[in-house]
């Protein structure tokens, strides 16, 4: 491909920039990434290859903490991720196919809002309501915050994904005898698959990752991966800490990497 | 048309308001069994309006609509045995052609097995068998477009709804696609509502036209009656090419209305009921049906001069100003036969015409 003068490339200082960026993003997560195969009992000096800390996570004295931890935070992403998805693929059919009701533009900003709210003041106020409502914090109330916090995540590529579609097809269904139901499990639901894929993906990882939420919501004694990381560094870094957060990356890499591939492979191609 | 055809479509008072705009004002027509129908007019005239509340993606307001006889306009679409090609197609992209001529069978109770037979032969019929397995999104427009039409026919409804099937291809395939619709409809017997606003398709391929113009039926008939006796300026002007004058009527003689066009010109045409003496109205004259000769004696009732030639082809098309009087255009066809002189601009001709070429109309 010829060079054109006007491209992106051509400009000075693009590398330079572009370097700088890719250093500043990444640098962290691979010295985290090395330094978890590190030998040495220090998480600042290179002693040679080794695995010790991976095995140190699953049979280490800390291990049974973590891996309570880490169960609690899967099931809490499986199912809170679940229950939004559905509650978002039923919104977003509401909000694109409803027409224009009153109070469309109400529901999609409060819908979405909940993503510009800080998220220590939901965290605030989730924990008020629950206290307000007198439900005993414990996994439970972890649970019904993250199904909450999840639904915009999940909502999001949904109804962009519904806006794509044209409601011709929905039309030439019920002229082909399709009932209403019929309609929405034969053409709606197909159609948004791939929407619905990434909400899912997507909210699973919000869910996995939330710190400031679950912080707050959380009983005493009962911790999430997060909680667990940061209950553990308070009391110093050490390099266990590394391999769980490597391995938590391998998680998220691997469910980007499918979220991508699900967005590419077009249903209708 | 015969006197036994049953009617398909009876509109009744039909009238479609959205708040306070009218696009629909009390339609009633009947469409007969067995018939191209087509509902012709420009871009907001109410046609596709109509056509979706046969197929029942628009509440009517006010009236009726008969399916053979049943009462079906508060019936929801999918419990109305018509099928619709939409402008756009419409094809399920993430299912195959087959899924998609079979999805409307299969809707209707018949096994997968048997949708999918069904289906087979209507893609034998519209040749496209070897493309069953592939998805919409791999086919061309007009290969789209005979899947739609596989798709709405496969489930045999008593009435087909086209809703400008033709508009997105280009004229070779629309002028060929236009052919196999008319073969098609007499093939399979099914009557065929078809919506455009392209004059000319709808002159081509309908035994009936009903013509609208802002939610009102401005006339019905046959291609040739619509065309050659328009019963308004809107129709005449909209269908096909006319000369539209404004004359007043001077007299009426024996059924002869005489005219005066303007700057002394005078034409002679046939009496219009509701026209008397003295009032201003429309009249049409089509251009094929004048003839430019340099010989007053020929019959040549209007004088003029040649303002321009423009060649298109199959034809010539001439300006000549009417001294002090309008213009008139005149359209010769290109051929030998008959020895046609072409006038050059500037020359002194006279234009002729048949009796009865001009129509005065009651707008």
């Amino acid at each position: 491909m010829a060079k054109s003068k006007y491209d992106i490339k051509s400009y000075r200082g693009f590398g330079a920039m572009t370097l700088l960026c890719l250093v500043v993003l990444y640098a962290p997560l691979i010295v985290v990434t090395i330094y978890s195969f590190n030998a040495s009992k220090s998480i600042t000096v290179w002693e040679g290859l080794s695995l010790r800390w991976y095995v140190d996570v699953f049979s280490g004295p800390e291990s049974a903490k973590f891996k309570l931890a880490a169960w609690n935070s899967f099931v809490i992403a499986i199912v809170a991720s679940t229950i939004s998805t559905a509650i978002a693929t039923l919104a977003a059919t509401a909000i694109v196919r409803g027409g224009k009701f009153r109070l469309r533009t109400v529901s999609v900003g409060l819908i979405s809002l909940p993503l510009m709210v800080p998220e220590i003041v939901t965290a605030v106020a989730t924990l008020i309501f629950f206290n307000y409502i007198g439900i005993e914090r414990g996994l439970l109330t972890i649970l019904l915050a993250h199904i909450a916090f999840c639904i915009p995540f999940a909502y999001l590529p949904i109804a962009a994904r519904m806006q794509g579609i044209e409601d011709s097809y929905e039309q030439a269904a019920m002229d082909l005898y399709a009932t209403k139901r019929q309609v929405f499990t034969r053409i709606l639901l197909p159609l948004m698959a791939p929407g619905i894929i990434s909400g899912y993906l997507l909210s699973f990882i919000v869910s996995l990752d939330d710190f400031i939420i679950t912080n707050f919501v959380k009983g005493a004694g009962i911790e999430t991966l997060p909680t667990a990381i940061f209950g553990a560094v308070k009391q110093g870094i050490k390099p266990n800490i590394m391999a769980i957060s490597t391995m938590l990356l391998a998680v998220s890499v691997v469910m980007v990497t499918i979220s991508y591939f699900v967005s590419k492979t077009d249903n209708t191609k | 048309m015969p006197e036994d055809q049953s009617i398909a479509i009876d509109v009744r008072d039909a009238v479609k308001r959205y708040g306070d705009f009218t696009a629909l004002k009390k339609i009633s027509l009947s469409i007969l069994d067995n018939e191209f129908f087509t509902l012709l007019g420009p871009s907001g005239c109410g046609k596709t309006t109509l056509l979706r509340m046969i197929a029942g993606f628009e509440d009517v307001t006010e009236g009726e609509i008969y399916l053979f006889g049943d009462e079906i306009e508060n019936l929801p679409p999918h419990q109305r045995p018509v099928n619709t090609v939409f402008q756009n197609y419409a094809l399920f992209p993430h299912m195959t052609v087959l899924e998609n001529v079979a999805f409307g069978l299969e809707m209707r109770g018949n096994s997968r097995a048997q949708a999918r037979t069904r289906a087979g032969e209507m893609l034998e019929l519209v040749q496209l068998s070897q493309f069953a397995a592939r998805k919409p999104s791999q086919l061309s427009g007009g290969q789209q477009q005979r899947v739609a039409l596989a798709r709405a026919l496969a489930p045999q409804p008593k009435v087909l709804l086209l809703d400008e099937p033709l508009s997105a291809l280009d004229l070779k395939l629309r002028k060929s696609m236009q052919l196999e619709l008319k073969y098609l409809q007499r093939e399979t017997g099914i009557t065929f509502i078809f919506v455009t606003h392209d004059q000319e398709e709808a002159l081509t391929m309908s035994d009936r036209i009903a013509v609208m113009s802002e939610g009102e039926l401005q006339q019905l008939g046959a291609p040739r009656d619509i065309y050659e006796r328009p019963h308004n300026k809107f129709v005449a002007d909209f269908i096909g090419e006319t000369n539209l004058l404004e004359v007043s009527v001077d007299n009426i003689i024996n059924g002869r209305a005489i005219c005066h066009l303007g700057g002394g010109h005078e034409l002679t045409c046939n009496e219009v009921d509701g026209i008397g003496v003295g009032s201003k109205v429309h009249m049409s004259v089509r251009p094929e049906r004048l003839f430019i000769s340099d010989d007053p004696t020929e019959g040549g009732c209007l004088k003029g001069r040649v303002q321009e030639n423009i060649f298109a082809g199959t034809d010539i098309t001439t300006i000549i100003n009417l001294a002090d009087g309008p213009n008139f255009t005149v359209r010769t066809s290109n051929s030998e036969r008959g020895n046609k002189r072409i006038f050059e601009p500037g020359n002194e001709v006279f234009v002729n015409m048949e009796m009865g070429a001009a129509r005065l109309l009651a707008d």
